[in-house]
């Protein structure tokens, strides 16, 4: 029985077209062959488990699952779904926001979660070489004896695959001052979409050649399946402070914010929560953030400890002089995690005060921040739809939080206008419609809005490079699918030249 | 060659085109023509009208780094930034730049300075320009701490080989929106488009700076010195080594940066834990001084027009790989200057121009195969609690944890030479993922007209 992929815009659900469930019945035995019978999956209830990631609006069983243990079981895996002409879907822990794991009824999804060893730590060269199944946490644990630790830091840290991590270029609170993914991986040895396993690069940095790693590191599982990473360690910085400043309006907190910027002050992180996340946040954890605030910002403060506490007193300064009327300081480990918790929350928080809410993950240059808060709060207004702003204010990376009732089918298409909106907006002020959960499904009708149709195209020849087939994560990101049949040398149409009028062609 | 001989397909594409002299030669071969646009509009029309000759085209900034890589088997038509030399838009407030690719990098340093900010990228100075930087993806000292052109890089337009032109990235830091064709460009040499314009993340210019500088008497020592510094709490900003003979000392110099007080404070930290029991034997102790030792910096470009060997590895294995280079260096009756990011994991090794073409190939094919055995000496160790977390059937762990596991290890590529050691030795070495860069080469330019065979692989 075959099913279309439901509700995903813009993709259209027949690239590449759904083929007969027959063809993965063939294929389960092959896979029980290679991970074993406890590591495939065929019950359509455990499936059904699997048919979402984060994104839970996307919903699609797969046709099979599969829980390879090794490097060489998911290269025999996809070599498998390449005979037979098979699409797969890689998945790390499920919690990407733009159903990047989303499955397909007529594709396999291989589920990366049992090979989870960190295999090796190299503290003198500041490496480790980790699975992809690794959390994120447990990276910086396992380096922490050795006074290191995993510099990208999302907030699903806890429970979100470092190999996820590279497929999303995921950020983090901290990327601001110390990068995302792609800065702090060095080498990654993947399975390619014809089931071969390769390295790219060699965990130096430096390695000749194109830069494989960086081109693989963000592209959203549609090049390959990451097997082994080889990250970077950073030092743990010596003091951390962690201020917390309420303002009673927005404006002001941003006025803070772009104080401490133009004072040379780089903080390890900026962010920012209006009242209404602020009001989840206290519904959903207690956070007790200082009342009647219209905004409160969250700064926190690393590195050696005398620029520390210099730069602390220069921001708390700072933040008084922009009108903030409480200012608190972490004296500790836990007052610094009860600073952040409101924050961490803030996504799952707003389950407190809306039955149902969109994700936004939109960008703009900081200093157009202002304009564009005050442009969504207008079409909040406008459209009776609240939203909640919570966001990277050092690095103009919103997220804002769409409120809608989820029985409610108008005020979900209004929702969805609104959210449409934003993005438009983060366009229009020269930023980019996602800035660390990445295209997926969810975002894919908005890229062409993004990037003209030869940017799309000149990025899809990377894909035709990787995955001429198209069958390595199909129907993510681009929402017109690029041929890579096209033979070079062969012209389709008249000469360039001819057509311009500047040669005959006999 | 007169101007009339230039065809007429490209003379109309640009304004900027004249025949080619022999000082526009590349890697030996004298070009048909030179083309310098204006724009990136102009440059696409340039490339499309090549496309339309079936001419190869070899992009040129400065020029200061043309004769890296391997001569490209054609070059008919020499494209030339330098009239793209302008800054499009720097926005203060966002620490953003963005620029066409012929500006040059001091003049964008100047720019940047005058409003309290820097692109955090050190190459060695001498009249290069942005392209240039992104398309050699050479780094300096700040490598440590800020990485190199393609960690910076947040947008890029590039014109194809068939004139298209294409943009990627954007102009905010937070940016996951498609591929990020720009690490893809990022030391690619020329070889899959001419970048004409890059937008760059920027860096607040700290107020102050310190090296705190010693003379080492040998390797270890200085390994040891590196690699503490490197691992502290202190932040350095580069940890650099110079060793430029077998007889010389080893210096070793560690730049720390941030406002005046801090660096102070830091220098004075950075000095006693250099000076400690591990380096008791190092005599006088370690300085700090504003200014940086006269050798700082100088990377790939010690040599002039010599050898010059980049060697990429874990920082960990700074001091058998320094063995390894004299103990190479010996036995090809070489005696090379060393120096560079050590802490980084990079080190450049530079032979004079009249070294015997033979002894040179004997040096690199002597360091490559000390660095290619030996893999797991690299002191890595399982993490505690490894099998513990591990969950997995021991067979599959086990096969895997040993050398397959670490994949390759480092490289040592011959970034320019003298056209007898380029013929004598294989410039590249072995190089990860060489099939996929093939097949990006064939999507690309598939007819294999943007600097043909200048790259790795054949590229």
């Amino acid at each position: 029985m075959t099913e279309t992929v439901a509700g995903i815009d813009g993709i259209a659900p027949s690239n590449p077209p759904p083929r007969p469930a027959g063809d993965l019945t063939a294929l389960t035995g092959r896979m029980t062959q290679i991970c074993g019978p406890d590591n495939v999956i065929t019950d359509p209830q455990e499936l059904a488990t699997y048919e979402c990631d984060g994104l839970t609006s996307h919903r699609c069983s797969p046709g099979l699952v599969v829980l390879p243990e090794s490097a060489q079981q998911v290269a025999e895996v996809v070599r498998a779904c390449a005979r037979a002409r098979i699409p797969f879907i890689a998945r790390g822990s499920g919690t990407g926001l733009s159903g990047g794991a989303l499955p397909r009824t007529d594709g396999v999804l291989i589920v990366m979660s049992r090979m989870r060893r960190v295999l090796a730590i190299d503290p003198a060269s500041r490496r480790a070489i980790v699975e992809p199944g690794v959390t994120n946490l447990a990276v910086s644990k396992a380096a922490e004896p050795y006074g290191l630790f995993y510099a990208p830091d999302p907030s699903s840290q806890q429970i979100c695959s470092v190999g996820g991590n590279v497929a999303e270029n995921s950020g983090g609170a901290h990327c601001l001052k110390h990068g995302f993914t792609v800065h702090h991986v060095t080498g990654l040895q993947i399975v390619t979409p014809q089931g071969e396993l390769t390295w790219l690069g060699d965990g130096t940095g430096a390695a000749p050649g194109y830069d494989l790693v960086g081109t693989f590191i963000g592209s959203e599982g549609t090049l390959g399946i990451v097997t082994k990473i080889i990250v970077k360690l950073t030092p743990i910085p010596e003091a951390v402070t962690t201020l917390l400043a309420a303002f009673t309006t927005m404006g002001a907190g941003g006025a803070a914010v772009s104080a401490i910027i133009g004072a040379g002050i780089l903080p390890g992180a900026i962010e920012m929560m209006d009242a209404l996340a602020i009001e989840a946040a206290e519904a959903a954890v207690a956070c007790r953030y200082p009342e009647g605030a219209g905004a409160v910002l969250i700064v926190e403060l690393d590195g050696p400890a005398g620029d520390v506490e210099r730069e602390t007193a220069a921001v708390r300064e700072l933040c008084t002089r922009a009108g903030a009327y409480e200012i608190r300081a972490a004296d500790d480990a836990a007052e610094r995690a009860a600073i952040w918790v409101g924050r961490k929350s803030a996504f799952a928080a707003v389950g407190r005060i809306s039955t149902a809410y969109i994700v936004q993950d939109g960008v703009v240059p900081r200093t157009a921040l202002p304009k564009v808060l005050d442009r969504i709060a207008e079409l909040s207004a406008e459209s009776g739809i609240r939203v909640a702003n919570v966001f990277h204010a050092g690095d103009g990376n919103l997220h804002p939080l769409v409120l809608f009732d989820d029985g409610d089918t108008v005020m979900a298409a209004a929702a969805e206008k609104v959210s449409g909106a934003i993005l438009d907006l983060c366009i229009e002020h020269g930023g980019s419609i996602t800035g660390e959960h990445g295209v997926g499904v969810d975002k894919a009708k908005y890229l062409p809005r993004m990037f003209g149709a030869d940017d799309l195209d000149t990025m899809q020849m990377v894909r035709c490079a990787f995955d001429p087939e198209w069958l390595c994560n199909p129907g993510k990101i681009f929402p017109t699918p690029r041929l890579c049949g096209e033979v070079p040398g062969v012209r389709r149409g008249p000469h360039p030249l001819v057509a311009a009028g500047l040669l005959d062609q006999f | 060659m007169t101007a009339s001989s230039v065809p007429a397909q490209l003379t109309s594409a640009c304004g900027g085109v004249r025949a080619a002299v022999k000082a526009d030669a590349v890697g030996g071969t004298v070009p048909s023509y030179v083309a310098a646009p204006t724009s990136t509009r102009e440059a696409g029309a340039v490339l499309r009208a090549a496309a339309g000759l079936g001419l190869a085209v070899v992009p040129r900034g400065g020029g200061t780094r043309l004769d890296w890589g391997t001569p490209p088997r054609r070059c008919d038509l020499v494209v030339e930034t330098r009239l793209m030399d302008t800054v499009l838009e720097h926005a203060v407030g966002d620490l953003v730049v963005r620029v066409q690719a012929g500006v040059r990098l001091d003049g964008l340093a100047e720019v940047l300075g005058r409003a309290g900010q820097r692109l955090a990228l050190d190459p060695p100075a001498g009249g290069g320009t942005v392209g240039g930087l992104i398309a050699t993806g050479v780094a300096g000292p700040l490598r440590l701490r800020f990485g190199s052109p393609r960690d910076l890089l947040i947008g890029v337009t590039m014109v194809r080989a068939d004139g298209t032109v294409a943009r990627a990235g954007g102009k905010v830091v937070k940016n996951v929106a498609g591929y990020d064709i720009g690490k893809l460009l990022a030391g690619s040499y020329g070889t899959l488009g001419l970048i004409t314009e890059a937008t760059f993340r920027l860096h607040p210019r700290p107020p102050a700076a310190a090296y705190v500088s010693l003379a080492c008497p040998d390797a270890e020592v200085a390994a040891a010195a590196l690699l503490t510094a490197a691992g502290s709490a202190l932040a350095p900003a580069a940890a650099e080594l110079d060793w430029p003979g077998q007889d010389a000392p080893v210096s070793v110099s560690v730049l720390l940066e941030g406002d005046v007080e801090g660096v102070a404070e830091r220098a004075a930290r950075m000095c006693d834990l250099l000076a400690g029991e591990a380096f008791s034997r190092v005599l006088p102790g370690p300085r700090a001084r504003g200014d940086p030792p006269q050798w700082w910096g100088r990377g790939a470009a010690a040599t002039g027009d010599g050898t010059a060997v980049r060697i990429a590895f874990w920082a960990g294995q700074l001091t058998r790989v320094l063995r390894a280079i004299r103990a190479a260096g010996t036995q090809a009756g070489l005696d090379p200057v060393v120096g560079g990011s050590a802490a980084a994991g990079v080190l450049h090794a530079a032979l004079p121009a009249d070294a015997p073409a033979t002894a040179v190939a004997q040096f690199v094919t002597g360091l490559r195969a000390a660095l290619d055995d030996d893999l797991p000496a690299s002191g890595a160790e399982a993490s505690p609690g490894v099998q513990a977390a591990a969950g997995a059937p021991a067979g599959a762990g086990a096969e895997e944890a040993g050398r397959s596991a670490t994949g390759p290890r480092g490289s040592v590529v011959v970034l320019h030479a003298p056209p007898a050691v380029r013929e004598a030795v294989d410039l590249w070495g072995p190089v990860p993922g060489v099939a996929l860069m093939r097949a990006i080469k064939e999507q690309f330019d598939p007819e294999h007209r943007m600097a043909p065979g200048r790259f790795a692989g054949g590229i």
